[in-house]
């Protein structure tokens, strides 16, 4: 819903992770984990990210989004397992003592540049 | 050429929480993050809340909304001090995020409050996202809403400490079936409290006040 904002705060971490130097060199890509139970929609982001990219040294970078699924872990008998539903009672012991170990990721991995060497 | 990053996008927002929750405990204040999807009873659950607070335990209020000071003007009856925050000041953003609470905090004296509630934008979906630096959050569901909510949006039922299941006075006029909901609860965050109350009524108030009265003097 706040893509826009996301958008942003993006560019400005990816936009400072530039080594100096290396200002002029195109950014081919972003590398993004979104989890899948943060509310943010993938499309909605790179929608986003495409306009306020623009005039920015990201402009043309490709939003590359893993989607990270949810997986949970049951704090007393230690099993793992990966959901698609929000349920979140151990399927082996049915303790609610649960622990969300991947799904609510919003992270910046890496940025891609053109090899300074053939530009 | 690959240049790693790794850092969250929230990374911002999280540092200012951090010096949030830093300043509010130096203050010694309980912070109370109150949300729900707007119509449920927020503004009325807090209306008849605050009088069981003070005045022993000195009370303030931060109400964000996108427009209006609709709430504000209705909380500062009770005669706690309020601030209202519109975000579409901020391009009308539909959650409250840690610097805005950080400016409005800044108009209360802290040294002289116990207990700083926010009342967040009404909204299921990104408040849940945005830490704001508080104590305690809490997700307020009405019996008009539907029964599957807490599967709808499953991060809001988890990341909140306790819900409230408000308007049960309507319950004899509705086809509301109150075991399912709390089933749907128990499925998205076992062992939470839900506090089935009516703001209207005060029917099943006792249990709240008590639960928030233990959590303000475990600080």
């Amino acid at each position: 819903m706040h893509e826009m904002g996301i958008a942003k705060q993006i560019i400005e971490i990816a936009t400072s992770s530039i080594p100096a130097g290396m200002e002029d060199i195109p950014v081919e890509r972003v590398n993004l984990k979104v989890g899948k139970l943060s509310s943010v929609v993938p499309d909605s982001l790179r929608f986003c990210f495409e306009i306020l990219s623009k005039d920015t040294p990201l402009a043309g970078a490709e939003l590359n989004i893993e989607e990270i699924p949810v997986v949970a872990r049951c704090m007393e008998c230690n099993i793992e397992w990966t959901t698609n539903k929000p349920v979140f009672v151990c399927k082996k012991c049915k303790s609610g003592s649960i622990k969300i170990i991947s799904g609510q990721e919003l992270d910046v991995v890496s940025i891609e540049v053109a090899d300074p060497d053939t530009t | 050429m690959e240049i790693k990053v790794i850092r969250k996008v929230l990374d911002v927002n999280n540092t200012m929480a951090e010096q949030n929750r830093k300043m509010f405990a130096e203050k010694e204040v309980f912070v109370l993050n109150v949300m729900s999807s707007p119509g449920s009873g927020k503004t009325t659950i807090l209306e008849k809340t605050l009088p069981y607070m003070i005045p022993e335990i000195k009370s303030a209020v931060i109400v964000g909304d996108i427009c209006t000071t609709n709430d504000a003007n209705r909380l500062a009856k009770t005669g706690v001090s309020v601030v209202q925050i519109n975000t579409d000041e901020f391009g009308g953003d539909c959650h409250l995020a840690a610097h805005v609470v950080e400016k409005a905090a800044g108009n209360l004296d802290l040294d002289a409050i116990d207990l700083l509630i926010v009342e967040n934008v009404g909204n299921l979906v990104c408040p849940a996202e945005f830490d704001i630096g508080e104590d305690a959050k809490i997700v307020v569901l009405s019996v008009t809403e539907g029964e599957d909510k807490p599967v709808k949006y499953p991060l809001m039922f988890r990341v909140c400490d306790a819900a409230i299941l408000n308007k049960i006075d309507l319950l004899p006029y509705l086809d509301y079936n109150r075991e399912e909901v709390l089933n749907n609860i128990r499925q998205v965050h076992p062992g939470m409290p839900v506090f089935e109350l009516s703001a209207k009524t005060g029917d099943g108030f006792r249990p709240w006040i008590e639960w928030l009265r233990q959590r303000i003097a475990q600080k």
